[in-house]
């Protein structure tokens, strides 16, 4: 649990490279260090503040208005179920009281053996499916008692490892960007051209 | 002017814009926001966020008026919307009261309503404006947030998380004034809070302004913490001088008891701001510590005694001084601490005895005739297109001037050019910062300012220098060999001198900068000098060679001291009376700029306390000399009648402007000086660099609880590579050695260090690193060794 490692720092620092202020980096660098641990922790938020020229507290406030930035360590796999109106509706609150029998935590709480956290969401935006969940914010649907079972013992068994990456993972195939196609470290007002990605379409 | 083409008059201010604001007209400026244009015109509008002195948020909605529109009228929000040409604005209809009532229901939801133990009760806006625009009840019956209270955001400030309205005051105030962004509105929603970083208190040193600029009551300050109510508070203005910006504040009491300093909103000085150290060290006005009564010594020891009799004693030693040697065996320091009539007052005493060794400074500032150079105010540097600093860190010894300078950098009106040997507060605001080694200050200002790039900048406009003497292990020449450096490349530039002793300028301007305080105290050491007077001086604390003022002081037979308390050096005295302090006696004083404004006595003395120039006025009387003056009015009147500079500086025109009157600014050519050589950097061991802390072992800290655990202590900072290179770690104990002694002191990794030198922090707790500086010595160089 710690600063950004060596590795992470290069990534950072191409990441700050993509933006005009060093600061606009602030969230992918969030990311990239719950990527790292699981969860952010305040080694991490000082480090990206050095990185980015803002203080830890600007890092933290900023962070601390994201529900997916996670400052506690949880569960390999965070499990959100949705408890608003349509899966409310279409019987929520009885799988969630399933999976806390079945994990054996409240919601809220994290398993013992740090596999699962079990959280209660907002709408997930996929009513139409309800009543659904999201491991690591993968959607599963439609959602049954006895799928959220063989779920559990998918991820136990490592059967959805190649779907479902440990909680912190945003994408497992990292955006490159070359220095020359980003925007630049050139503040917005002072680009007077059009940026290289429009090829010279601007003039349309 | 020689043109004789007639000047076209402007008929219409192309910046006025006229608007109507319930009716009647009112005049303003282009871009200005409605809220201020209706304070001028007497239309107050409720507010909680907006605050003058920074950049509107429109976080609170209490500001919300009526102004007419293209579908009739519509309410905004008036601290984010400027005036515009023939706005209707209506501040007081019908719907503005019950938007505004909806407001304050808003902000009371979760408020605790716990305004009878809260230490804003009385004067707080949110009480204030819910009584004159709320709804008189609420409809929330549920239960209000709840958080832990208060809890202590830094060792001065606590924060009651349940009374903040979340106004944005304190944590812009933190970002954009103080740049100390430590503060934050962390978390969303309805569990938005202000927050530290875990574990990263709001160590700022301007911490305080947030407890007077916050709406209600959830910040408050540990040393005023449930010590009075606001209506038992009496209140008078004055002007602080713990250092020499000379910030307007009011001194308020209650019982005949300081109990808290605020700021006040002084357009050409602090803008309302003070630094934690000028807001509460009020705690040392009343510290135990202070001496009461006359001191004579008897024997071995210090015994109380009566004025009269104190003073005769005094006045018997100075005489027997005169008979033996004539008026050079009598010498003065001090009058830099106290105000223009006490140091007015010594002035004349010392004339009239024939005493020419007399110095305000201590070997710690700048020759007297950095006054002479043509003269800049604090407006004027913090609106320079240049500003050159040749100057000690400001964040740590002017630190309002230094949020106005940051402030000139950070609005963009002026570029930073630095020159310095450690990175300083400004650093990281500088156009420039260029480091030099000790030694080579004048060398590299001038190879710096003949750069074309530099060249062009300083072209472009005004430029002020801002002088001070950044390291006390160094010979002050090199500053001014600088200084002149900068005014042969830039000759209309003209000079903000940073001294900081509280009243220096003011001691200094009236004549009590005669001879180097270095060499009355090395005439001293040879026995030259019977009997030294100390107005509220203390050499051993404050010349920066520790052991040349302790043998100055052992080898003088009779010592008369003048002070608040009984220090190093003034507890050495044959005499010691007791000084009237801050806040016990009137006068006025005279800042860094030459600004002269009016001080206030608010509490009596302690004891039998009597201020300065009462004792020089009652010695000059033993002595026979008659001063003319008999009152501190009196004193003050002769001051204006009798100094050019403090011409302008008259009774009427102080009461007619409470932000002060600037001195005639008297400037002098001054004869060439001697340039020092360029000392190299030795082949061996570190150059020293001895700069200040806010905190120190200063009696204004060191006798205020609340501020003297925050002095840093005493430690050697080096460059980590340094560090490397000597086989030490961070903490570790190391010897250092100049050429009379060696100290042990803790070692500290530090990359605002340049290679090659050491840094030291003055008069800190701990190792005093005084020991190791040789006045006589251009550069003072040290041995670091492991233990």
């Amino acid at each position: 649990m710690a600063r950004l490692s060596e590795e992470n720092v290069r990534l950072a620092k191409e990441i700050i490279g993509r933006y005009p202020r060093a600061r606009s980096a602030t969230i992918p660098l969030l990311h990239l260090a719950q990527q790292q641990d699981g969860h952010v922790t305040n080694e991490a938020m000082a480090h990206i503040g050095e990185l980015v020229g803002a203080t830890s507290a600007e890092v933290y406030g900023t962070a601390s208005f994201y529900e997916m930035f996670k400052f506690e360590p949880v569960g390999k796999y965070l499990i959100n179920i949705c408890g608003t109106m349509s899966c409310a509706l279409m019987g929520a609150e009885d799988l969630m009281h399933h999976a806390e029998h079945r994990l054996g935590v409240k919601l809220g709480g994290t398993t013992d053996d740090g596999m699962f956290t079990l959280e209660r969401a907002e709408c997930q935006a996929a009513c139409t499916e309800a009543p659904c969940l999201q491991v690591n914010y993968r959607y599963r649907f439609r959602v049954t008692d006895a799928d959220f079972d063989s779920l559990v013992d998918d991820l136990k068994s490592g059967r959805l490892n190649d779907e479902i990456p440990a909680h912190g993972t945003v994408a497992r195939v990292r955006q490159h960007i070359p220095l020359d196609r980003g925007v630049g470290a050139v503040p917005p007002e002072d680009v007077t051209e059009a940026p290289a990605w429009m090829d010279g379409k601007a003039a349309l | 002017m020689t043109t004789t083409e007639p000047t076209p008059e402007i008929a219409v201010d192309p910046n006025a814009v006229n608007l109507t604001i319930n009716g009647r007209p009112v005049a303003a400026r282009k871009g200005e926001l409605i809220i201020a244009a209706a304070d001028r015109s007497g239309d107050y509008i409720p507010r909680f966020c907006y605050h003058p002195r920074m950049s509107p948020v429109g976080m609170c909605r209490q500001c919300l008026v009526e102004v007419e529109g293209p579908r009739g009228p519509m309410m905004v929000v008036s601290c984010m919307t400027p005036v515009a040409e023939g706005q209707v604005v209506r501040t007081e209809t019908d719907q503005v009261k019950r938007a505004q009532e909806g407001i304050i229901e808003l902000l009371l939801a979760n408020h605790p309503l716990d305004c009878p133990v809260c230490d804003k009760g009385g004067e707080c806006p949110l009480q204030d404006q819910a009584f004159s625009h709320g709804p008189g009840e609420s409809r929330f019956i549920e239960e209000k947030r709840h958080y832990e209270k208060p809890i202590a955001i830094s060792d001065l400030v606590l924060l009651d998380r349940e009374r903040c309205i979340l106004c944005d005051r304190c944590t812009r105030f933190a970002d954009e004034v103080a740049g100390d962004a430590l503060i934050h509105f962390t978390s969303r929603g309805n569990n938005t809070q202000v927050q530290t970083f875990p574990d990263e208190p709001f160590s700022s040193y301007f911490s305080g302004n947030t407890v007077q600029i916050c709406p209600v009551g959830a910040l408050t300050a540990q040393p005023y913490r449930f010590k009075a109510r606001p209506w038992d508070l009496e209140k008078t203005e004055s002007t602080c001088t713990t250092c020499s910006v000379g910030c307007r504040i009011t001194l308020e009491s209650s019982r005949d008891e300081l109990l808290r300093y605020q700021g006040v909103d002084s357009d050409p000085v602090n803008h309302g701001w003070l630094c934690d150290k000028g807001r509460f060290n009020f705690e040392s006005v009343k510290s135990d510590a202070r001496l009461s009564n006359p001191l004579v010594r008897d024997g071995g020891s210090l015994v109380e005694t009566s004025w009269s009799s104190a003073l005769a004693t005094a006045a018997s030693l100075i005489t027997s001084a005169l008979r033996a040697g004539g008026a050079s065996r009598v010498a003065v320091l001090g009058g830099a601490r106290g105000t223009n009539e006490d140091a007015h007052a010594w002035a004349k005493l010392a004339t009239a005895l024939g005493i020419d060794s007399v110095d305000a400074q201590l070997g710690d500032g700048l020759p007297a005739d950095v006054l002479s150079y043509p003269q800049a105010t604090i407006d004027e540097a913090a609106r320079a297109s240049t500003i050159i600093l040749l100057a000690p860190d400001l964040k740590e010894e002017l630190p309002i001037l230094y949020l106005r300078l940051r402030d000139a950098s950070e609005k963009k009106r002026s570029r930073i050019l630095e020159f310095t040997a450690k990175e300083s507060g400004l650093t990281r605001y500088a156009w420039k910062s260029v480091p030099y080694l000790p030694g080579t200050q004048p060398a590299v200002v001038a190879t710096t300012l003949s750069d074309a790039a530099v060249a062009a900048q300083t072209a472009k406009g005004s430029v002020v220098v801002v002088v001070g003497r950044s390291n006390l292990a160094e010979s002050d020449e090199y500053t001014m060999a600088a200084l002149d450096a900068v005014m042969a490349a830039n000759p209309s530039a003209t000079v903000l001198p940073v001294l900081r002793r509280g009243n220096v300028r003011g001691a200094l301007t009236v004549g009590l900068g005669r001879r180097d305080a270095v060499d009355i105290l090395a005439d001293a050491v040879n026995g030259e000098i019977d009997c030294l007077v100390l107005v509220g001086a203390d050499p051993i604390a404050d010349c920066p060679d520790t052991e040349l003022a302790r043998r100055a002081l052992a080898a003088v037979p009779n010592i008369i001291a003048i002070d608040t308390f009984a220090t190093a050096s003034s507890s050495k005295a044959t005499v010691l009376l007791p000084a009237a302090a801050f806040g016990e006696k009137d006068g006025t004083t005279t800042n860094l700029e030459g600004r002269v404004t009016r001080l206030a006595r608010k509490v009596t003395v302690n004891g039998t306390s009597r201020p300065d120039w009462m004792v020089a006025l009652e010695l000059a009387d033993i002595l026979g000399h008659d001063l003319g003056v008999a009152s501190v009015a009196d004193v003050h009147a002769d001051l204006v009648s009798s100094n050019a500079a403090f011409a302008p500086a008259t009774r009427s025109a102080l009461s007619a402007h409470p932000d002060g009157v600037v001195l005639e600014r008297i400037t002098t050519t001054n004869s060439a000086r001697v340039v020092p050589p360029v000392a190299e950097r030795p082949g061996f061991g570190y150059r020293l660099v001895v700069g200040r802390k806010l905190y120190d072992n200063g009696r204004n800290v060191a006798e205020s609880p609340s501020l003297a655990p925050l002095a840093p202590g005493s430690a050697l900072h080096m460059h980590p590579l340094d560090l490397e290179r000597l086989g030490a770690t961070d903490g570790a104990s190391v010897k250092v050695s100049g050429d009379r002694t060696s100290i042990v002191m803790d070692v500290v990794a530090d990359e605002s260090v340049q290679r090659g030198t050491v840094w030291a922090a003055w008069a800190q707790p701990g190792a005093n690193v005084g020991e190791l500086i040789d006045s006589t010595k251009w550069v003072n160089d040290v041995k670091v060794e492991t233990l």
